[in-house]
């Protein structure tokens, strides 16, 4: 048995985590429950009036086409950030972890996007590849790629996707490169004297062995682009042209703020709630299993 | 099938000097231990022939193969790692396997060459299990196991036993050596046990400060070693070393505390000089001796009985230099005894003060 140890009746240790608790009462478990509440609710179009409805937003999201595209759109989006900011700064940081000289410089710059916020991340990007005034746009243009994000879908979506998925490639390499520095030098030494040169050992050595750390990015990077790719979404195309960037946070603040239809932006909100739920729990299962490196 | 030759190795990172010009024969199938203390760039050395650090002057080759610019995996050589370097992802076999695959050896080629392994090291019944689940003995084997499949010309070791208990230290031991002896393959070893040292190589390489000080079987280390260094390190405990003089006919030695002892054999020319006089705790008896045995008298200090032997530490005179004698058995005595000590003539050392070197 522990023993435990006695404060008497002091206030002391309430006082210490009373901060913390205000703070997740106020922010997290106070608007969590207002969305709870009120995605029973169902509110008239002038807000005069409101009714107690149970799950029918629930069910008219379920039957409501174009929330299944918006499903559809934000996984497509999720994956496509995640798989992109995951890739470039895995490249990157097995790059790194072989360079000495000067790696510290390299990092310290390759660490400046994080650093970046997301409204002024979007800006930049939006500046960038302006249809008449982006110098990436002007490029485009001369290698004969009619750039222009705010008419066509496809270039909007590949815009938020590369201002998403460049934000979070320094998070992303910094585990990386944490990761692929606390294996062993010597299991590296092994696989050369093996004969494997460094690509093999890459891919037979290095990647299988930082798995755990490629999981849990994994999660993180799907949150990311779940939910803080609102600010840059926002910056760059406002979900537009005709929705094409309208993924499933944006539509919650469109519904709701724009729309005004506060019970149905309610309801997505809880949907968005599970989800996130849902990703955390499978991220602490499989955080459990570490692997051992010697 | 290989001799390793070292001609002139040097190695420097940036401005310092670690490795300070090593030539070097190890012929085929020979066992060469290289011993130090910590820092002497004993790794070093073996990793530049691995081909792990780059050689920064002079030539090492393996068999008839300038190796310097080849990388490891094209030496022919195969290394155990201090700490294993197991894969740890891996199961028993595909560790074993896996520098045979990318050699792109047949399949049944390779299966026969790890289940041969595994049964000179009693590994079968590990083939499927991952690292983690295996002892840190058997951990040891199946890097041996790896290194073994590979059937490469060089063997190189670093300080392969160094995590192991006392026990399985002493088994390995003797299962590396029988190995060796087996295969005939010529082996390098790195390690810091003077037990390993002495009873490992054919030939024993004393390493200080990136210097070679002695290379040689180990009995002639231990019996002629060629630097004060040499002296103070190899044995345990070191060889009592103390300031002397050498009269100028080079005939008897005068020691600090003022006690004089004449040689059987005069040095003759190299006399009139500051010495280091030499004399292993082992050799120092209480018993015996006969008129042609050098004397000491020692104050007994501390007194340590190891059950086989008895360590007496003490001075020369009442408060002269220190000196420790081992004595068989278990002895009784008590700090403040006088002690009378002889010793060989034969199992005295003389080394020169400045350069460290042996005197005769
Ligand atoms: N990458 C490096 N950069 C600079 N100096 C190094 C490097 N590697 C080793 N050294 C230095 O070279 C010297 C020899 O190192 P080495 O590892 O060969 O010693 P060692 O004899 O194997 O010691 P130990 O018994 O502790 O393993 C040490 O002084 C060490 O500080
Ligand atoms: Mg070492």
């Amino acid at each position: 048995m522990l023993k435990r140890v006695h404060y008497g009746s002091s206030i002391l240790p309430f006082l210490l985590v009373a901060p913390q608790i205000i703070i997740t009462l106020v922010f997290f478990i106070w608007p969590a429950s207002q969305a709870l509440y009120q995605s029973l609710l169902l509110e008239d179009a002038f807000g005069l009036s409101t009714e107690f409805v149970w799950f029918d937003n629930f069910a008219d999201l379920a039957t409501n086409k174009l929330y299944y595209d918006t499903f559809r759109r934000t996984a497509f989006f999720s994956v496509s950030v995640a798989g992109i900011a995951m890739g470039f700064a895995l490249v990157l940081a097995a790059m790194a972890d072989r360079i000495i000289k000067g790696a510290l410089t390299y990092r310290t710059l390759l660490i400046w996007p994080y650093a970046v916020a997301p409204v002024v991340a979007g800006a930049l990007w939006v500046f960038m590849f302006d249809p008449t005034l982006g110098i990436f746009a002007y490029a485009l243009n001369v290698i004969g790629v009619d750039w222009n994000h705010k008419l066509n879908g496809s270039q909007a979506m590949a815009l938020v996707v590369m201002a998403s998925a460049w934000k979070q490639v320094a998070y992303n390499f910094l585990f990386f490169i944490a990761a692929m520095q606390s294996i062993p030098k010597s299991l590296i030494e092994a696989a050369a004297i093996d004969g494997a040169g460094p690509v093999k050992r890459f891919f037979t050595v290095i990647f299988p062995l930082i798995t755990p750390t490629t999981f849990f990015l994994l999660v993180v990077n799907v949150v990311y682009a779940f939910f803080d790719t609102f600010g840059i979404i926002h910056a760059v195309t406002q979900g537009g042209p005709a929705k094409a960037t309208e993924i499933l946070v944006y539509k919650v603040y469109n519904d709701g703020f724009v729309g005004l239809d506060l019970g149905g932006s309610a309801a997505q909100s809880v949907v968005l709630m599970i989800i996130v739920i849902a990703l955390t729990v499978i991220q602490f299962r499989y955080i459990e299993k570490k692997v051992e490196y010697s | 099938m290989a001799e390793i030759i070292l001609d002139g190795v040097r190695k420097s990172y940036g401005k310092v000097e670690v490795i300070k010009g090593v030539d070097w024969k190890i012929n085929d199938g020979e066992f060469v231990v290289i011993v130090g203390p910590s820092g002497c760039g004993k790794s070093t050395l073996l990793r530049m022939i691995a081909g792990l650090e780059a050689i920064t002057q002079g030539e090492i080759s393996i068999g008839d193969t300038v190796v310097n610019e080849l990388e490891p995996s094209e030496r022919n050589i195969a290394m155990v790692f201090q700490n294993y370097a197991l894969y740890p992802h891996m199961s028993v076999y595909q560790n074993m396997a896996y520098g045979l695959k990318i050699k792109k050896i047949p399949k049944d080629e390779i299966d026969k060459r790890v289940q041969r392994a595994a049964e000179i090291l009693e590994l079968e019944e590990y083939l499927d299990r991952p690292p983690r689940q295996l002892s840190g003995g058997q951990r040891q084997r199946v890097a041996m196991g790896r290194a073994i499949v590979r059937q490469p010309a060089v063997f190189l070791f670093d300080e392969p036993l160094s995590n192991l208990d006392a026990k399985l230290r002493v088994q390995m031991r003797l299962e590396i050596k029988k190995l060796q002896e087996d295969l005939g393959i010529t082996s390098v070893y790195v390690t810091h046990d003077q037990v390993e040292a002495m009873t490992l190589g054919h030939r024993l390489a004393v390493l200080n400060g990136g210097v070679v000080e002695q290379l040689g079987t180990p009995i002639e280390v231990y019996e002629k070693p060629a630097t004060v260094f040499v002296a103070g390190f190899i044995g345990s405990p070191s060889m009592n070393l103390l300031d002397a003089e050498l009269d100028d006919k080079g005939g008897a030695v005068t020691l600090a505390g003022g006690a004089k002892i004449s040689l059987p054999e005069p040095l003759g020319a190299q006399g009139g000089r500051s010495v280091t006089f030499g004399v292993r705790p082992e050799h120092l008896k209480d018993i015996g001796g006969d008129a042609n045995s050098l004397r000491l008298s020692l104050n007994v200090r501390v007194i340590e009985q190891l059950g086989a032997d008895t360590l007496v530490h003490g001075t020369l005179g009442e408060n002269g230099t220190e000196l420790v004698a081992r004595l068989e058995g278990i002895r009784a005595m008590a700090p403040g005894d006088v002690l009378d000590l002889n010793m060989a003539a034969k199992s005295i050392h003389l080394f020169d003060s400045k350069t460290g070197r042996r005197l005769g």
